[in-house]
């Protein structure tokens, strides 16, 4: 039976948390919630993406998915902290706005188009190999020996990980592709 | 810091706790503001006069740490008499040449140093020996980067004066170089009075010395310039005349903005440079190894090695097809033969020349300067492949990018074709970041990726191996570098990954029998050893990934040796050699760090010491010593060619040995120090694209700053579209003063148009007095500050501050300067073709160069 008398704010009043922060503002069915990170089935190491501090974080899993991810404790870096963007990581791999399919724009087209990856990645390792060859360069204009391509750049980011950007590095240089750049200059 | 490094700062919170005084040098008032004992807002651009006023008050009153100044940096050392300062040539120093724009830097020599040296390794423009001089003057400073790890080469130690009498040695040359940076110039120059500099320069004095250190934190506020190198040299200069460097509590913190961007530095997607800071060879000088290691190979410190870091990382990456007899397939390297900067390849873009692009997780439509050079780049491209977790701008710019409203751009005529393909999150990988403070740390993998979505490291394997695929067979010599390639990693998972774990392992380097090395020190010129980034190896010690330790703060020292691994060989204070005397003494027991254990015969202490274990104190090398045998127990600063800290560039740096102040391309008003207002040595991207607004200019009256918000992260694909920080930050807004309110008829709440010579933008007013009105003189400057946050996409969406900001690039980084000159006016900004013209209206009143065409 509900009466008045279960008001939070009159248990407020008539209980001891005076401050409204425990059993005064909770509901049968809050009482019967559990955190997240209570029932996840695994608990791994990370370490968050946005600014280079480099706050420990905790990714709880749960069903093979994503669940919640809080500021590690242990780490001498952050003590368990995280910022509002930090803060946000749960969102930011879980996000419903997240692309998870590729997408093709063909040149003078006017929409996306579906593109099968497969596809797509030969379709890549075609024009890297074409543009490559018609830009190639032995020498440049003063006969100084170059060994390279101009026709290819890239730009990274720098939430790369170590190991991705040594695999780029290695591959561009193999290719003679000179262009690559990084979020480190801008 | 407590806005865009917000965890990190809490450290700055515990130092406050326990006594130290927190000084806010930012024209915004900020969250860091709010909690520091003073807070002094200066015009943007104006640090080099700031820091230099502080540098002087140092030097004038006598107030630098002496017995660390005549030990450890080359205060002593005498200049050759060519020299010729800013104070001579009112603002320029010697060997400038009008034409070129660019310094001969020969003049600015040691006293007696080698005429010609072997052909300039580590600065191509060094002077050098005959093959060097027939090099035409290309605009190439390019090379200082590579100098992350060390300074550039010099050879044969300087004759010194260790009473720091001598009219050449550095220390009276700096004495005559800051003595006008007074702090009435620094009141004229920077609007900051004289007393706010006095507390200051009081307090950073006070709180300098044996017994205590003071630290510098900085970001991009220092950096974005024209004169953005020569800033952090202002306070080099500062921090190693008090004895900061090297030391507890101490140092020049860079507080890097991306989780790994110290890594992408480290082991570099930067044109420039080689995994560990080894340089891209050059085609004037790089033939053969022997040439491109030549000139380090005799010189001081841990530089001297570079011919085993380079053959080592040849070795890691063409395995048993890299012999002594082919040079270590040295020549399967591509050479440089200019800058190739990002901005470089824009207008490469844009002229046709570059057709192919990769953009992986970044966004250069919103976050690079001038963003409509680099959507024009983008619809000249045959093809671009954009990688991230989100639509980007970058991805869609042929369907909603702002030129495609004001019909400068058709889609139907834009010939690029686009792959956007899906990334993994940083939880849907494993692999390592390097953070700010030089560690890396590995993260776990926790799930696997959604749909199409890959990690890069998968991309990049599987893109290599089709291409070599294609290639397979071919006996074009252009192919040998793809086909001979170590290129075979195991994968793992549904999805067969590449193992992140054998990547870090092949960074680390292993011996000839495959055992993972510890040391770089273990490194060999002979192939016997490979090793896939110098700096890095020991990051898999003994087989074990070290970066992914995770020892509890709790069970370890303050400095926690045991979480993660920090490049070089887990060093957390770098050239902390410095924390103790020249006896090997710690300076003070409050700032004991590292010593000399003169029973053990070794370095001790509470980091591991960043220098030759073994090397007592009072060491003299030999004469004719190289590499780290040519180190003495005095000289800390081991990557440097003398051991020592350099007060003074004698060579390495595009725009003078000394930093000097130049304002900035676009500024309101003219340059209070000396004869010369900009940079001199600055790159110009000259570009009908690329409009600069000219100086003093009336019809461009206020400064304009971009900074980020705690809420967003750079150019907003990693929070434009999470709820929570959209909501936090739903709008791209810009800060005005009361005072610039009033001027300029703007309303709170209300929306203003912000017009450059490249753009104009529209944002929400917010008038606060947190944007100081400075007085210059006679003069009041305003200030605009623009978040730099928004684009099309995303929850959020808005105008993006970067489309205002023109390119200048400082000539030794080739990094842009995001302050410039604005109008403001109240309302919203035209739409369509009349936004053109509305800013080609501004184009031809103010006379900005190049003026717009005319048919526009």
């Amino acid at each position: 039976m509900r009466t008045p008398l279960e008001w939070p704010v009159l248990r407020q009043v008539r209980g001891r948390d005076r401050l409204g922060r425990g059993a005064a503002a909770q509901s049968a069915h809050t009482r019967a919630l559990t955190p997240r990170t209570e029932t996840a089935d695994r608990v791994v190491d990370s370490v968050c993406p946005f600014c280079a501090v480099g706050c420990g974080q905790k990714v709880y899993v749960e069903d093979g998915r994503v669940t919640q991810i809080e500021g590690d404790p242990a780490s001498p870096v952050s003590r368990g902290r995280l910022c509002p963007k930090g803060s946000a990581s749960t969102q930011l791999v879980t996000s419903d706005r997240r692309v998870t399919t590729v997408r093709y724009r063909r040149p003078h087209g006017t929409e996306w188009e579906d593109l099968d990856l497969d596809t797509a990645m030969d379709m890549i390792a075609d024009r890297v190999v074409a543009t490559r060859r018609r830009h190639w360069e032995w020498e440049d204009d003063q006969g100084r020996r170059t060994r390279r391509t101009l026709g290819i750049a890239s730009l990274g980011g720098a939430t790369l990980d170590n190991e991705e950007n040594y695999l780029m590095k290695k591959l561009y240089t193999a290719m003679g592709a000179i262009q690559i750049e990084n979020q480190a200059r801008i | 810091m407590a806005e865009c490094h917000p965890v990190g700062f809490q450290w700055v919170m515990e130092a406050k706790r326990k006594g130290a005084t927190v000084i806010h040098v930012d024209p915004r008032f900020t969250r860091t503001s709010a909690v520091a004992d003073l807070h002094v807002p200066l015009r943007a651009g104006t640090d080099i006069a700031f820091l230099g006023g502080l540098v002087h008050y140092v030097l004038d009153n006598d107030l630098d740490f002496r017995e660390y100044v005549v030990h450890y940096t080359n205060a002593a050392a005498i200049v050759g008499e060519e020299f010729a300062d800013t104070e001579d040539l009112d603002g320029l120093f010697s060997g400038y040449d009008e034409e070129s724009a660019q310094y001969d830097p020969t003049s600015w020599q040691y006293e007696n140093a080698p005429q010609a040296p072997a052909a300039g390794m580590r600065d191509p423009r060094q002077p050098a020996g005959p093959e060097a001089s027939e090099e035409p003057a290309e605009h190439e400073a390019a090379r200082s980067e590579e100098t992350g790890s060390g300074g550039p080469a010099v050879h044969a130690k300087p004759e010194r004066d260790e009473t720091l009498q001598h009219p050449r040695c550095v220390f009276q040359i700096l004495k005559r170089h800051f003595a006008r940076y007074t702090p009435r110039l620094v009141a004229e120059v920077c609007g900051v009075p004289e007393e706010d500099f006095l507390r200051v320069a009081r307090a950073l004095t006070e709180n300098s010395g044996r017994e205590r250190t003071s630290a510098f934190c900085y970001a991009v506020g220092w950096t974005h310039h024209s004169t953005g190198v020569q800033t952090i040299r202002t306070a080099s200069i500062l921090q190693t005349l008090l004895g900061n460097m090297g030391r507890p509590g101490g140092g020049i913190l860079a507080l890097r903005g991306h989780a790994s961007i110290q890594g992408s530095t480290d082991i570099p997607t930067l044109f420039n440079i080689l995994p560990g800071y080894i340089p891209m060879p050059h085609a004037a000088q790089h033939e053969n190894l022997a040439q491109f290691v030549a000139e380090d190979a005799g010189s001081t410190g841990f530089w001297g090695n570079m011919d085993a870091y380079t053959v080592s990382l040849l070795k890691a990456w063409w395995g048993s097809a890299a012999t002594p007899e082919n040079d270590f397939c040295f020549d399967y390297l591509p050479r440089l033969t200019g800058h190739h900067g990002t901005y470089d390849t824009v207008v490469n873009q844009i002229e046709g020349r570059s057709p192919g692009y990769f953009v992986i997780g970044e966004n250069p439509a919103v976050g690079s300067a001038n963003g409509k050079m680099q959507r024009l780049g983008l619809a000249s491209l045959e093809w671009l492949v954009v990688r991230d977790l989100t639509m980007v701008e970058t991805a869609s710019f042929w369907k909603d990018g702002p030129e495609i409203e004001s019909g400068e751009l058709v889609t139907e005529e834009i010939g690029t074709e686009v792959f956007f393909l899906p990334a993994a999150s940083h939880v849907e990988k494993k692999g390592s970041f390097t953070n700010t403070q030089r560690m890396l740390q590995w993260r776990h993998q926790a799930v696997e990726p959604p749909g199409d979505a890959r990690s890069d490291l998968q991309f990049y394997y599987e893109l290599g191996q089709r291409i070599r695929e294609r290639l397979a067979g071919s006996t074009d010599p252009m192919d040998a570098p793809l086909l001979d390639l170590t290129w075979d990693y195991p994968t793992e998972g549904p999805l067969a990954e590449p193992d992140a774990d054998a990547v870090l392992r092949e960074i680390n380097g292993q011996d000839a029998s495959g055992e993972p090395l510890s040391s770089y020190t273990q490194l060999a010129a002979d192939g016997s050893s490979s090793c896939g980034c110098w700096i890095y190896c020991g990051v898999y010690a003994d087989g074990v990934n070290q970066a992914a330790r995770r020892r509890p703060h709790w069970e370890q020292s303050l400095v926690a040796p045991e979480w993660g691994w920090a490049w070089p060989a887990n060093r957390r204070i770098l050239y902390n050699r410095a924390s103790a005397d020249p006896d090997g003494r710690p300076w003070s027991e409050r700032k004991k760090y590292v010593w000399w254990d003169a029973e053990q015969g070794r370095w001790t202490g509470e980091d591991v010491p960043d220098f030759v274990v073994d090397r007592p104190p009072d060491h003299v090398p030999d004469e004719g010593a190289t590499g780290p045998d040519a180190l003495g127990g005095r000289d800390p600063f081991i990557m440097q060619t003398d051991g020592k800290a350099w007060l003074y560039v004698p060579t390495g740096l595009a725009d003078g040995p000394l930093p000097a102040f130049y304002e900035p391309v676009e500024s309101p008003v003219g340059n209070a120090v000396h004869g010369v207002q900009r940079n001199p040595a600055l790159e110009d991207v000259a570009e009908p694209d690329n409009p600069l607004n000219p100086a003093g200019s009336r019809v461009f009256p206020y400064v304009f700053t971009s900074y980020r918000l705690t809420e967003h992260h750079t150019a907003g694909g990693m929070s434009r579209t999470l709820p929570y920080l959209s909501e936090l930050q739903p709008e791209m807004f810009c800060e005005v003063s009361p005072r610039l309110a009033q001027e300029g008829g703007l309303e709170h709440g209300g929306w203003a148009t912000i017009v450059t010579a490249r753009s104009a933008i529209e944002a929400r007013v917010l008038v606060t007095a947190r944007m100081r009105s400075l007085r210059l003189g006679d003069q009041w400057v305003e200030q605009v500050g623009l978040p730099y946050h928004w684009g099309a996409n995303g929850l959020v969406t808005g105008d993006s501050a970067n489309d205002l900001v023109g390119l200048a690039l400082d000539p030794n980084v080739h990094i842009q300067d995001k302050v410039g000159t604005c109008d403001i006016r109240p309302g919203r900004r035209p739409r369509g073709p009349a936004l053109v013209a509305f800013v080609d209206d501004y184009r031809r009143r103010s006379g900005a160069h190049p003026a717009p065409e005319e048919t526009s």
